[in-house]
């Protein structure tokens, strides 16, 4: 018997899952009848398949848990959202009406801080918000090359500076960057934990060379932040978490900085 | 985001039944289901339009599936087959077939991961063999040959009817 196309591995899989067009399903059973020995393995593979279904159809009947209910997802994330576009207007509001009811003599109050932590906490939650969410190339540097970071901050900063670790609380490092700020270069090191949340730190000199500054929490931009200042060298530990979650960590970091300031002296 | 409960919801089912296949335990199957809807709901407007939606959720479950067994192999965690709560998943079939059933659940376990998902895609989710290339990122003919992989070992091992008999060899794709 001849064929005008010789029929294929591809055709006996399309047969047993019904994917031909009705002309080369007849080729195809034609060939079959004439070749038993295939059409027997093709019979075991459609019984596979029948096996199959029949065995996991009870997974997709099952009703559904309340972990996987799509409307309260959905609710929760509108929540979530629509919570930090709330807070995003009503500090707009509140710079509004001051400026509207202060008129020109007060516009100093509305101007972001220029300097110190303040400044730096703003700084740390722009460059958050562009590189945390890039989901292609957040960072420049990776993780695996933590020297080779670290060796440009430095640089960068003239000033030894190392990448947290912060593995303790259970995130770790994806890499770094150089980013620009009204106050020169700063470092920025991205984390990461296991559920996908990531959190960033600032790292850059301070406008005084010896300045240390109190840990001051701040919300910006729809993220919250912690900043302080060691030595002259300024640290913005910022994600979107709470500050409660955000103080353990920075507490941690500064931990670090300070042990390492310390072996620099000894060294 | 009404087009989302439309287009998502009733796959949800489809993607538990994949996720139970692969993970042969209901409650991790669940988690990862959720963890693709999470995910589903926040990237539904980056989705490009146009795109298949079932192909799109399969594709991130897929994902979420892949990064968890290469997490747990680099912690070494390993759940073993035979503790895998298999009654769960399965119907409870009938007496006569008992036997048979077991060996194929084993045998479908036992296959590679990558012929594993082909033929669950092909067989259970009845997806068509490019929306499976599409899932799995690869081409047409490499999700061919694995499907072709799959089934023959698959009928060596639980023995078909014609299995005993010289495999067709000469028809099998060399890849």
């Amino acid at each position: 018997m001849t064929f005008d196309r010789p029929v294929s591995e591809d055709d006996l899989h399309g047969y047993v899952d019904d994917r031909l067009d009705p002309g080369r399903r007849e080729e195809v059973e034609a060939y079959l009848q004439a070749n038993p020995r295939v059409a027997t393995r093709v019979a075991d593979y459609r019984g596979q398949r029948d096996a199959l279904r029949a065995a996991f159809a009870p997974a997709a009947a099952a009703p559904l848990p309340p972990q996987l209910n799509l409307e309260r997802m959905v609710a929760a994330r509108h929540a979530r959202t629509s919570s930090v576009g709330w807070r995003l207007a009503a500090s707009l509001a509140v710079t509004l009406a001051l400026g509207a009811s202060g008129g020109w003599f007060v516009r100093g109050l509305s101007v972001p801080p220029q300097a110190g932590v303040a400044a730096l906490s703003r700084e740390a939650a722009y460059s958050y918000r562009v590189y945390a969410s890039d989901r292609t190339r957040p960072v420049e540097i990776a993780g695996v090359q933590r020297a080779a970071l670290t060796r440009w901050i430095s640089n960068r900063l003239k000033r030894p500076v190392e990448a947290p670790d912060l593995a303790a609380v259970g995130y770790r490092l994806m890499g770094g960057r150089l980013v620009a700020t009204p106050h020169g270069p700063a470092g920025l090191f991205l984390y990461e934990n296991d559920q996908g949340v990531r959190l960033a730190v600032l790292v850059r000199a301070m406008e005084e060379k010896d300045q240390t500054a109190p840990m001051v929490d701040n919300h910006f931009n729809g993220v919250d932040g912690v900043a302080w200042a060691d030595d002259g060298l300024g640290y913005g530990l910022t994600g979107p978490v709470s500050a409660g979650v955000l103080r353990p960590i920075a507490n941690e970091l500064r931990r670090q900085t300070l042990a390492q300031a310390g072996d620099e002296v000894r060294s | 985001m009404n087009d989302m409960m439309r287009l998502v919801e009733p796959l949800i089912p489809a993607l538990r039944r994949y996720a139970g296949a692969l993970t042969r335990d209901p409650a991790e199957a669940d988690d990862l289901v959720q963890d693709c809807l999470e995910r589903a709901v926040a990237r539904w407007s980056q989705r490009r339009d146009g795109g298949d939606a079932r192909t799109w959720l399969f594709t991130i479950l897929h994902n979420l599936f892949v990064s968890r067994v290469r997490q747990r192999a680099r912690r070494g965690i390993h759940t073993p087959i035979e503790d895998a709560s298999e009654a769960a998943l399965m119907q409870a079939p009938a007496q006569e077939h008992v036997v048979r059933h077991r060996e194929l659940m084993k045998a479908v376990a036992a296959l590679p991961p990558d012929q594993k998902s082909v033929l669950l895609l092909v067989t259970l989710e009845d997806m068509s063999y490019g929306a499976v290339a599409q899932v799995l990122g690869v081409p047409v003919g490499t999700v061919m040959s694995r499907l072709s992989r799959a089934r023959e070992r698959l009928r060596l091992e639980i023995g078909g009817e014609g299995a005993e008999r010289r495999p067709a060899s000469f028809l099998r794709r060399v890849k």
